[in-house]
């Protein structure tokens, strides 16, 4: 079935844009991850322009973040103390991540930079948790139990805030940090910064993995919709027709997610989000490094 | 515009020897939801003398989407990677270009004809502005119409202009479902020796209508009320599903 989109002004298959939303909402409710650095991708495979597919992919990150996190709330896996806390710093973030990728545009080469970020970012991260992963996953078989969180200089930092479903007694200031750090990454990248966010929230403030996907699919919501207003209100590349398609797919998937998420063990998740990750950074090294088939392309002037 | 001032012009003056009239099957394309490419006819006769199974003579006929400007980037090994370096601006381009004709282009039209009336795609782009440092700037506009050819939006069909009895044509244009509304224009050439003895012109429209429409003109009038409304929309297809889903459940 085709369907015309008003913005994107080209025809598409519905149900292959329905299996994209769902594939990706799958996704987003397992492992915590908005999706954005995968949707994109695709949507330009089927022949969407990159920015409406940039713009419309946050409007469905949005819908899918909101259906999971309910299914967390649900499941208690949601610090929303912790979540505000980090959300703060991520919106103070993005504004500094916007200004940062205007300056860029005037200077060129955007495009090449927000590769590179995909590339370096997706490579450390999926690289270090693959091999975390792994090393918890062999000593949970071999018997030997977890060495417990060493108290280091984070625990030193004063403003100290107790978060009750995270089990953490930490100070504000490196949430705030992590926050804000992760805002800048995710505006310059068009993303909602999850598959930071997640490693970020594990390995640096030592929260419990169920609770981190519940908490960096709330703060996901509010960067995302934030995102969605400014393409809409600047560049006019939110296409409400494709949003619809791409949620009604991605909304189911990410209750279908959250449930086999739960299923499955805290080891077992990163190790899978972690070759996910390396998918894709994989995937975008090689479009770097291979001499593309096409060497030409067309865009509108000026943009 | 230009084009059309000089149709009516064409039109104003004393009946030329030959004549060229024709129709369109249909002269206004609405892209709804469902829209998924379309086919135009058009048809028409030649009126005294002209004799277009002559093997000298045929009739070309071109359909054009509106023109915009664009930019042709090309990527370069820089290092390790590929990135795009060079870019040259195409002043205007149009977004569906075809042409179809009686009989094999170099036959029937000769190359300072085509110049003239930018008959074919290449003369029908303009390009100006290639920046001092890009020699081969032919290579983009080449690249361009590549593309677009592969896209179905650039297409030359030789002999798809049936002419029967002498003086009584018709073609057809597959309109693919990527297009982009504003006017369409067909011209009509008749040609003789490879001259273009005679044109004319006709205007196709082609607008979004319905819930297309609606969309299109609120996301650009009213971009704040659009945002809160596809946001909205999200957020309670996101409840929705939770909902039905903790309902089957229960």
């Amino acid at each position: 079935m085709q369907i015309y989109l008003p913005i994107a002004e080209v025809s598409v298959n519905a149900f292959l844009i329905l299996g994209i939303g769902g594939v990706v909402g799958i996704l987003s409710g397992m492992f915590g991850v908005g999706g954005g650095f995968l949707i994109t991708p695709m949507l330009f495979f089927v022949g969407i322009p990159p920015a409406v597919a940039v713009a419309t992919s946050a409007n469905q990150i949005v819908a899918s973040s909101m259906s999971a996190v309910l299914a967390h709330i649900k499941r208690r896996t949601v610090d929303f103390r912790m979540g505000c806390v980090l959300l703060a710093g991520g919106l103070a973030g993005s504004a500094v991540g916007v200004w940062i990728f205007t300056m860029l545009r005037q200077l060129g080469q955007v495009d090449l930079l927000v590769n590179l970020c995909y590339v370096v970012f997706l490579g450390i991260i999926g690289g270090l948790m693959f091999i975390e992963s792994l090393n918890a996953i062999r000593s949970s078989r071999s018997g030997k139990r977890q060495p417990r969180r060493r108290h280091n200089w984070i625990h030193a930092l004063p403003l100290k805030v107790k978060f009750r479903t995270s089990g953490l007694y930490i100070s504000v200031i490196p949430p705030v940090l992590v926050g804000m750090a992760v805002g800048v990454l995710a505006a310059v990248m068009g993303v909602g910064g999850g598959f930071i966010m997640v490693p970020a929230m594990i390995y640096l403030l030592g929260m419990p993995t169920k609770v981190v996907i519940g908490t960096s699919l709330f703060q996901i919501i509010f960067v995302t919709a934030f995102t969605t207003l400014l393409h809409a209100t600047t560049n006019y590349s939110v296409d409400m027709m494709l949003a619809l398609l791409l949620l009604f797919g991605g909304v189911v998937g990410a209750q279908v997610g959250t449930r086999m998420g739960s299923r499955l063990k805290a080891e077992q998740l990163r190790i899978l989000l972690a070759a996910l990750v390396l998918a894709v950074c994989g995937k975008l090294a090689l479009d770097l490094l291979l001499r593309p088939d096409e060497l030409y392309s067309i865009g509108l002037a000026g943009a | 515009m230009v084009r059309l001032v000089l149709a009516l012009i064409l039109f104003a003056l004393p009946v030329p020897a030959q004549e060229i009239v024709a129709g369109l099957s249909q002269n206004r394309i609405s892209i709804s939801t469902n829209f998924d490419g379309s086919e135009i006819l058009l048809f028409g006769a030649l009126k005294q003398g002209a004799n277009p199974s002559d093997p000298d003579s045929g009739v070309i006929i071109t359909l054009e989407g509106p023109r915009v400007p664009l930019t042709v980037r090309r990527k370069d090994r820089v290092g390790p990677i590929w990135v795009n370096r060079s870019s040259v601006e195409v002043d205007a381009a149009p977004s569906f270009y075809a042409v179809n004709t009686s009989a094999p282009l170099e036959r029937i039209l000769n190359f300072t004809a085509d110049l003239r009336h930018e008959i074919t795609v290449g003369e029908a782009i303009r390009s100006v502005g290639a920046p001092p440092d890009i020699s081969d700037s032919l290579a983009f506009t080449e690249a361009l119409i590549r593309i677009r050819e592969e896209n179905g939006l650039y297409q030359t069909n030789i002999d798809a202009v049936t002419v029967r009895e002498e003086t009584l044509f018709n073609t057809s244009f597959i309109l693919p479902a990527n297009l982009v509304e504003g006017v369409y224009t067909a011209r009509l050439f008749l040609t003789s020796d490879g001259e273009v003895v005679t044109q004319s012109s006709q205007t196709i429209y082609v607008e979004k209508v319905g819930l297309e429409r609606f969309l299109y003109t609120l996301a650009h009038e009213q971009p704040l009320a659009y945002g809160f409304l596809s946001l909205a929309i999200a957020i309670a297809a996101g409840w929705g599903a939770s909902a039905v889903f903790r309902y089957i459940q229960s």
